[in-house]
């Protein structure tokens, strides 16, 4: 489970989250909703450790691990997994390396054993024909020469391989169409589970039609101003951000 | 793609000090008195046993040497040499005896097996058999390898093997004695002794180095190695290559070099020379791994050297692959004359520079003949408070029509101490010819290395990684296996240099 008490940090002293409370029992789904602005990449970076991001005060623990005291490595062996917003190229690096280098990263960090090249390639060919990824994406450099859409599948698919406890999907959803979304939330619903829970940001309602989440919260200016069900998500899309503002 | 993915775990097995073969042998030397002159030149070409116009030879370029200028152009800061300060010549002592591998003094045999060198025949030919038909399993290809250790070739394997494809490979001092026709024709053919101040101080003292003719048409069957190893203290290494591939042959080469960790600097300026007849290819690769020197810059070794090729026939083609981390200061420009129509030169290089090691390095393309071509790519990586320079020239005669060169110079900054410089010089003087020359200088991005650690990998694990995908484009012109082995070194070169 993870639990956010009191959560405050800043970039470059400019406060942005100001007491974030929050909690996502195991085997949940919770939505963050909030406009431009509001804090919520902030909030996803803090949880995994980006450097520039500064903690002034609260806590985050995930199944008792105090996250705010690891390297980020060590977070992502936890079982934190950050889908980025804006996957990174890294030009030259073969995808299939990087993924096999980061599934036994974390393999070792849980003290399972490492796979070879043979196991990792079965393990990885049945992943992506269940996201619909053309193999090639295997031979490619990582993110290089990506569409948008491949570059979502691809976080899902690293998701996928490496299995994590509590998944982290920043605004996953932008940039995708209809059918690129679709594949995303047929990934992160295979992971449900009672061992899987997943903070969703998305900035759209849309994404929510197909994650149904157990909660919605709504992050505007640092703070969650409002929770709720899976019905929370639809009347903002309704009235907008400003009427929660305004209530 | 085992290579690229067999990387990692490469990588993570390496779990040594920063320098590995730093440690020294221990063993029975035979020193020339330290210093330089006349009688030193003589000395060595006696110990050698070499014919008269050799020794004549080796008195020419000493002359010219005492005349010439140490060059100061290059972006290298170093204290001035003391040329008396060095020998010239150290050699572990011989049994007597006729010369076999059993004959080697084992000490010498545990060192080379301690930087993981072959220098039996027959554990690696046993390993080969039980490969049997499938090479592409893993099976390790035999190489044949020339041991050089300070002064003298200790040892040169599967000599017998190659003998049957008339291919000669053996320390050049013994292809003085055994080939003086080839050695005659060709020695300083490439490099003449007065070319440059290095170049000249080689002639005149080199002590040994590999010696490989290929014959007409033939296809040397394995990579021809020599590994370079400079033990003794206060010792220069002169050493002298020379690689003859005749019409229609096809040869790999690759050279590897360490040194033990010294607090002093010492000092290695060797010359390679490459001849490649009509249609013929040489493929020449250097891992080079001389003590750069610790963390604050003392020790190491400075590394001036002479490389260039002839592609003297129609169609012949010599490629350069260099990855270069060691070294406290690297002078090194690989070339290619490009003579024969259709000839191809090609120059794939990394070089790392960490702590406060300095790289002026590249290389030359002459365009002679028409329609050559050349590919250039450079890769340099600058950590800590290294300096790395691309210094290159590319010139094309008003003969070369519709010759064609590429040039990609790519610099990736590690840190905010240390320098990236890129020095492209082009000489067009051809108008039907073509030439290209793209430039990048990039950082390791944040982004990037937190993208990796969010993934699991540690601070170094991700530059490692983000490093080899940096370098591909020239580590996979590598043969296979050093391929893996220079992308372990530039993890290890990297150490410490982020976080």
């Amino acid at each position: 489970m993870l639990k956010i008490e009191g959560l405050t940090a800043e970039i470059d002293g400019k406060q942005i989250l100001k007491g974030i409370d929050l909690e996502v029992p195991q085997g949940e789904i919770h939505a963050v909703m909030g406009p431009n602005g509001s804090g919520k990449s902030t909030l996803s970076y803090v949880l995994a450790g980006r450097e520039g991001y500064e903690v002034t005060g609260g806590t985050a623990t995930f199944n008792g691990h105090d996250l705010l005291a690891m390297e980020p490595e060590e977070r992502a062996t936890t079982g934190l997994f950050l889908a980025f917003q804006y996957p990174v190229e890294l030009p030259g690096v073969g995808n299939a390396n990087f993924l096999r280098t980061a599934l036994n990263a974390i393999r070792r960090g849980k003290g399972e054993p490492e796979l070879d090249a043979m196991q990792f390639l079965k393990l990885a060919r049945a992943r992506m024909k269940e996201l619909s990824m053309p193999e090639d994406m295997l031979k490619r450099g990582v993110n290089v020469g990506f569409s948008g859409g491949e570059k979502k599948r691809n976080e899902v698919l690293q998701m996928a391989l490496l299995r994590p406890g509590l998944a982290i999907l920043d605004e996953t959803d932008s940039g995708l169409d209809i059918d690129a979304l679709k594949i995303v939330a047929d990934g992160v619903n295979a992971m449900r589970g009672p061992e899987f829970s997943s903070l969703v940001i998305t900035h759209y309602q849309r994404l929510l039609n197909y994650i149904v989440p157990d909660r919605v919260h709504v992050l505007m200016n640092g703070r969650i101003v409002q929770s709720g069900g899976p019905e929370l998500a639809k009347s903002l899309e309704e009235t907008g951000y400003t009427a929660v503002q305004a209530a | 793609m085992p290579a690229v993915t067999e990387t990692i775990d490469a990588v993570q097995s390496v779990t040594e000090g920063p320098y590995k073969y730093g440690f020294e042998t221990d063993i029975e030397m035979e020193f020339a008195p330290k210093g330089l002159s006349e009688d030193i030149v003589r000395f060595i070409s006696a110990k050698k046993n070499e014919p008269a116009w050799l020794l004549e030879w080796r008195l020419k370029a000493y002359a010219i040497w005492l005349k010439m200028e140490e060059p100061v152009w290059a972006a290298v800061d170093y204290p001035k040499i003391d040329y008396q300060a060095s020998y010239y010549y150290a050699a572990p002592v011989k049994k007597a005896g006729p010369k076999s591998l059993d004959e080697v003094d084992p000490e010498l045999l545990r060192t080379y097996a301690k930087l993981g060198i072959p220098l039996k025949e027959q554990a690696i030919l046993a390993g080969v058999e039980g490969a049997g038909d499938t090479p592409a399993e893993g099976g390790r290809m035999p190489i044949a390898v020339d041991a050089v250790f300070d002064s003298v070739s200790v040892a040169t394997t599967f000599r017998a093997r190659l003998e049957k494809e008339g291919i000669i490979f053996c320390p050049i001092s013994e292809a003085v004695q055994n080939h003086p026709e080839l050695v005659k024709q060709y020695l300083g053919s490439v490099v003449p002794q007065g070319d440059n101040f290095f170049a000249a101080l080689n002639s005149a003292v080199f002590t040994d180095g590999s010696f490989v003719y290929i014959p007409k048409g033939v296809r040397c069957p394995m990579e021809l190695s020599t590994y370079f190893r400079i033990n003794a203290k206060s010792t220069g290494q002169f050493e002298r290559t020379l690689i003859i591939a005749d019409a229609g042959s096809h040869v790999s080469y690759l050279e590897g070099c360490t040194a033990p960790m010294r607090d002093e600097n010492q000092l290695h300026a060797a010359v390679v020379e490459l001849v490649a007849h009509d249609d013929a290819t040489i493929k020449y690769s250097t891992v080079q791994n001389w003590y750069p020197g610790d963390e604050n810059g003392k020790g190491g070794i400075y590394n001036f050297v002479t490389k260039r090729g002839a592609c003297r026939g129609a169609r012949s083609k010599i490629s350069w692959t260099q990855v270069e981390t060691g070294s406290a200061i690297t002078w090194k420009y690989p070339s290619c004359i490009l003579l024969g129509e259709d000839s191809v030169g090609e120059f794939y290089s990394v070089a790392i520079t960490n702590n406060y090691q300095q790289a002026d390095t590249g290389t030359k393309m002459f365009h002679i003949g028409p329609r050559t071509r050349s590919t250039i790519v450079s890769k340099g990586i600058s950590a800590g408070h290294g300096q790395n320079t691309y210094r290159g020239l590319v010139k094309i005669s008003p003969k070369a029509v519709g010759a064609r060169n590429f040039t990609q110079c790519d610099s990736l900054l590690i840190g905010d101490q240390c320098g990236a410089h890129t020095v492209p010089y082009i000489e067009n003087r051809c108008m039907t010819a073509k030439v290209e020359h793209e430039a990048t200088t990039s950082r390791i991005a944040e982004d990037q290395l937190f993208y990796c650690r969010q993934r699991g990998l540690t601070q170094e694990d991700a530059v490692g990684l983000i490093v080899n995908g940096f370098c591909r484009e020239v580590l996979k012109e590598l043969p296979m296996e050093f391929a893996v082995e220079a992308q372990k070194l530039l993890q290890i070169s990297l150490e410490g240099s982020v976080g």
